[in-house]
């Protein structure tokens, strides 16, 4: 435990000093403006993320966040995030069973009986925030982009709504807002990141299997996750860059 | 919405479930498919001299330009925001196959098509300013430029000025239609639309829908017109169409072929999509109808001796069996590469709308839209060289 | 008529008028190409600074012990120490930054704790999970677990103290090795 205690207090710490650096930002954060990040500089960031699928409940926090922090639609078609279910049966990897109902976001509903011999788990999803990113290549205006410091975002004013990067994402991460016509996706909740909060996923997920890791950052402990866990990415096939880094990803995770 | 949870088999990402290109973009390929076939076509006579294929050259211009002036609308009813579509002439992305749509399209359009059309035709034009005596004649004053010069050495340097643009206009229109092909077989996401051969096998079925679509407007503007359908002509374009199609056929069979081999780890899923989702759009309307059937009736009239009138109606059939079983192909690689889930667990289906924006009725009123303007095109650019048709414009 | 070009007059005039689009082309193009495209990147500058414009919902855990500073303690030591604020009390910064007028409300246990510790089979099985039904019966989970310490024995309680742990690492499966 007292592991844990010192992390908390480093964790914690780390966040005061950050939003006492950007003092006067925070206070309009409070007040419910939107507002800009003074002293954020875009250089000294590189962002991603790590996910723990062995930590990881299901209790579907993150989804229910990100839709309020982001104003995502709440129908059961768009999610900038959501989680999945994973049901292996015995010796068949290729064959899962695997939901999301609505994403998670009202957690799920039990289905399946202990002891048949297969095994379960939940792995969260979200844009992965690629260095090498399939859909900021289509974009035929350049309204998506990734930022100087790694993520992945969406020139709403700009975007076309020809879906092209739907189609090229191969995660699935990204969807069009009915109401604005334009793409959307997981941003990364730049605004709350450049101001010293973490993203409202990690922020909500009650056992840290959602971690945001800023990876030029050396005291951030993505790097000790990296060093000390047995990591992958989603479809390393594609080389993409992902920046979405899971722990304890089963061989049979689409 | 509620519908396209239910129309959900397996698991599909959620945000995949609903599809995101519909027949509008089925629609698109198609029309500039007809547009780089029509153009084939018409280069066959000009750059390679098969002279027998001549009445149809100007014909085939005109349909290549009344489907180009279309073309784009299916794209405009379709994005989100078609206000902001100028932005890809104003910031296009050079790393995307898709930002080449509006320059491939201004370069086709006004230096190929219209300049190739405006040569040919600007004897007549000139003619017509002249001669006329409708309010159309200010419509031909306008496009003589001012300029009345018919003097030989004038039409000399037209024809030449006019082959080398159908030269480059080849490319061109392999080009205009290529893109289109990569613009899918670039999509590493999507094992249905990835593959290097997707630009070729665009391009040839293109050409034959093309070929097909000239032939069978030769023949029924001819039958409208009262006069001779040119038999020599047509069995010309009717062996280039048999020639196409084997290459066009060939093609789709070393893709299928190899995807069965090599059996990868989404050959499972596609290969359940084809024979479930899949099956009455892709083996029964495109292969067997669509393909084989009007490779047959080809081949029997290569091989066997028929009667004029059995050749025309045979010609016929193969020609609409054809234009069927090519908007069918753009049907599977568009709907179809969206009808699997990329996690290749599960399958949705596609909701077609009937009176929305990007539903069938638009989609049928886009496909009605190019005829007409061919009418309006054929009516002011008459490209029959007989007295009946001079005759009408003096009235 | 066309003197000065001998025969290819009508030429010169289609490519004057070719030349004369161009030139048109790329006037156009600099009027309306949007201010700060490319500075950083093939995109509009400004997008970036637009992404971070966005009202924040989930104030963190900082704000929430700025006022409640007694939570902490309350928690330490116990398996619910790491959990921030507002994954149990959701998005609070409205809270935070006016507490008089919006106020918090105290979440349903019966529904909210259930959320993470309903069995179920995907869950790590080390991970404490309960039949709610079996374990509560219709009791609300507060009657006997203290919501913010759930195996202390709660300041009023109508039941028996909840067992004691078993083996270290109730809470996180895994962990950090």
């Amino acid at each position: 435990m007292s592991t844990g205690r010192r992390e908390f207090l480093a964790r914690s710490g780390k966040l005061l000093f950050l939003t006492g650096a950007a003092q006067v930002a925070f206070d309009a954060v409070l007040r419910g403006e939107p507002t800009s990040a003074p002293n954020y500089q875009t250089a000294e960031h590189w962002w991603g993320m790590t996910i723990d699928v062995e930590k990881c409940i299901g209790c579907g926090n993150c989804v229910r966040a990100c839709k309020e922090e982001n104003d995502v639609p709440r129908e059961p078609y768009y999610f900038r995030t959501w989680v999945e279910r994973y049901h292996v049966p015995e010796g068949d990897a290729d064959s899962p069973q695997v939901d999301s109902p609505n994403g998670g976001y009202d957690g799920f509903p039990e289905r399946y009986r202990p002891g048949d011999g297969s095994k379960s788990f939940f792995v969260p999803k979200l844009c992965n925030h690629c260095a090498h990113s399939p859909c900021v290549q289509v974009c035929p205006v350049g309204a998506t982009f990734e930022s100087p410091d790694g993520v992945v975002l969406v020139d709403k004013t700009y975007c076309l709504g020809c879906r092209y990067c739907v189609q090229a994402c191969p995660y699935g991460c990204r969807f069009i807002d009915p109401r604005t016509r334009t793409v959307d996706k997981c941003s990364l909740c730049y605004h709350r990141i450049t101001k010293g909060l973490t993203t409202a996923c990690c922020e909500a997920c009650p056992t840290d299997a959602r971690v945001l890791g800023d990876l030029k950052n050396p005291k951030d402990p993505i790097h000790e996750f990296l060093r000390t866990h047995k990591v992958q990415v989603l479809k390393p096939q594609m080389a993409t860059g992902s920046k979405t880094y899971y722990n304890g990803l089963d061989g049979s995770v689409r | 919405m509620e519908s396209i949870l239910h129309g959900v088999e397996g698991y599909m990402y959620p945000n995949e479930m609903e599809l995101q290109w519909s027949i509008l973009i089925v629609l698109y390929p198609y029309i500039t498919g007809l547009v780089a076939g029509a153009f084939i076509l018409a280069s066959l006579e000009r750059v390679f001299r098969v002279e027998s294929v001549r009445p149809t050259y100007r014909l085939a211009l005109l349909t290549a330009l009344a489907f180009l002036l279309v073309a784009p609308l299916p794209l405009q009813l379709h994005l989100g925001h078609p206000e902001r579509s100028v932005q890809m002439y104003l910031t296009p992305h050079t790393a995307s196959a898709m930002a080449m749509f509006g320059f491939v399209y201004l370069w086709y359009l006004m230096v190929v098509l219209l300049l190739e059309i405006w040569l040919d035709y600007r004897k007549d034009i000139v003619r017509l300013a002249g001669s006329t005596t409708s309010p159309l004649r200010h419509v031909y004053r306008v496009l003589t430029l001012g300029s009345r010069d018919v003097s030989e050495e004038a039409l000399r340097a037209d024809d030449r000025v006019g082959y080398v643009i159908t030269l480059v206009g080849i490319p061109s229109a392999f080009l205009l239609h290529g893109y289109v092909g990569f613009i899918f077989g670039s999509v590493k996401a999507n094992p249905w639309w990835s593959t290097p051969l997707m630009p070729i096998v665009f391009l040839f079925s293109a050409i034959v829908s093309g070929i097909a679509a000239v032939m069978l407007l030769y023949m029924a503007a001819t039958r409208m017109r009262g006069a001779e359908i040119d038999m020599r002509c047509v069995d010309t374009i009717a062996r280039y169409l048999f020639y196409a199609f084997i290459i066009d056929f060939s093609l789709e069979m070393l893709d299928l072929v190899h995807r069965i081999y090599e059996a990868d780890e989404s050959f499972h899923t596609l290969d359940f999509m084809v024979k479930t989702r899949l099956y009455l759009p892709h083996i029964i309307v495109k292969i067997v109808l669509g393909t084989l059937l009007p490779l047959g009736l080809l081949a029997l009239t290569q091989l066997v001796k028929l009667t004029d009138g059995a050749r025309r109606g045979t010609y016929a059939l193969a020609g609409v069996l054809t234009l069927i079983g090519i908007f069918a192909m753009r049907w599977n690689v568009v709907i179809g590469g969206q009808l699997f889930s990329k996690s290749f667990l599960g399958y949705t289906t596609y909701k077609m709308e009937f009176a929305s924006r990007e539903g069938l009725l638009a989609a049928i009123v886009l496909m009605i839209l190019p005829f007409l303007i061919l009418w309006a095109l054929v009516e002011l650019l008459p490209p029959w060289t007989d007295a009946t048709a001079e005759a009408r414009h003096q009235a | 008529m066309d003197g000065s070009f001998g025969h290819k007059g009508h030429l010169v005039r289609v490519a004057a008028l070719f030349a004369a689009s161009l030139v048109a082309f790329f006037v156009l193009r600099a009027l309306f190409v949007p201010a700060g495209f490319g500075l950083y990147g093939h995109y509009r500058a400004g997008a970036i600074e637009e992404n971070r414009l966005r009202p924040v919902a989930f104030a963190g855990r900082a704000a929430c012990v700025e006022c409640h500073s007694d939570v902490p303690d309350a928690m330490k030591g116990g398996p619910h120490e790491r959990v921030r604020c507002e994954a149990c009390h959701g998005p609070l910064a409205a809270h935070a930054g006016d507490p008089a007028e919006k106020k918090a409300v105290r979440p349903d246990s019966r529904v909210l704790c259930a959320r993470c510790h309903a069995a179920s089979v995907a869950r790590p099985a080390r991970f404490p999970q309960i039949d709610v039904a079996d374990h509560a019966g219709q009791e609300a989970c507060t009657t006997c677990h203290a919501a913010h310490n759930p195996l202390a024995p709660p300041a009023t309680s109508a039941g028996p103290a909840p067992p004691t742990p078993g083996p270290q690492g109730g809470g996180q499966k895994g962990g950090t090795r």
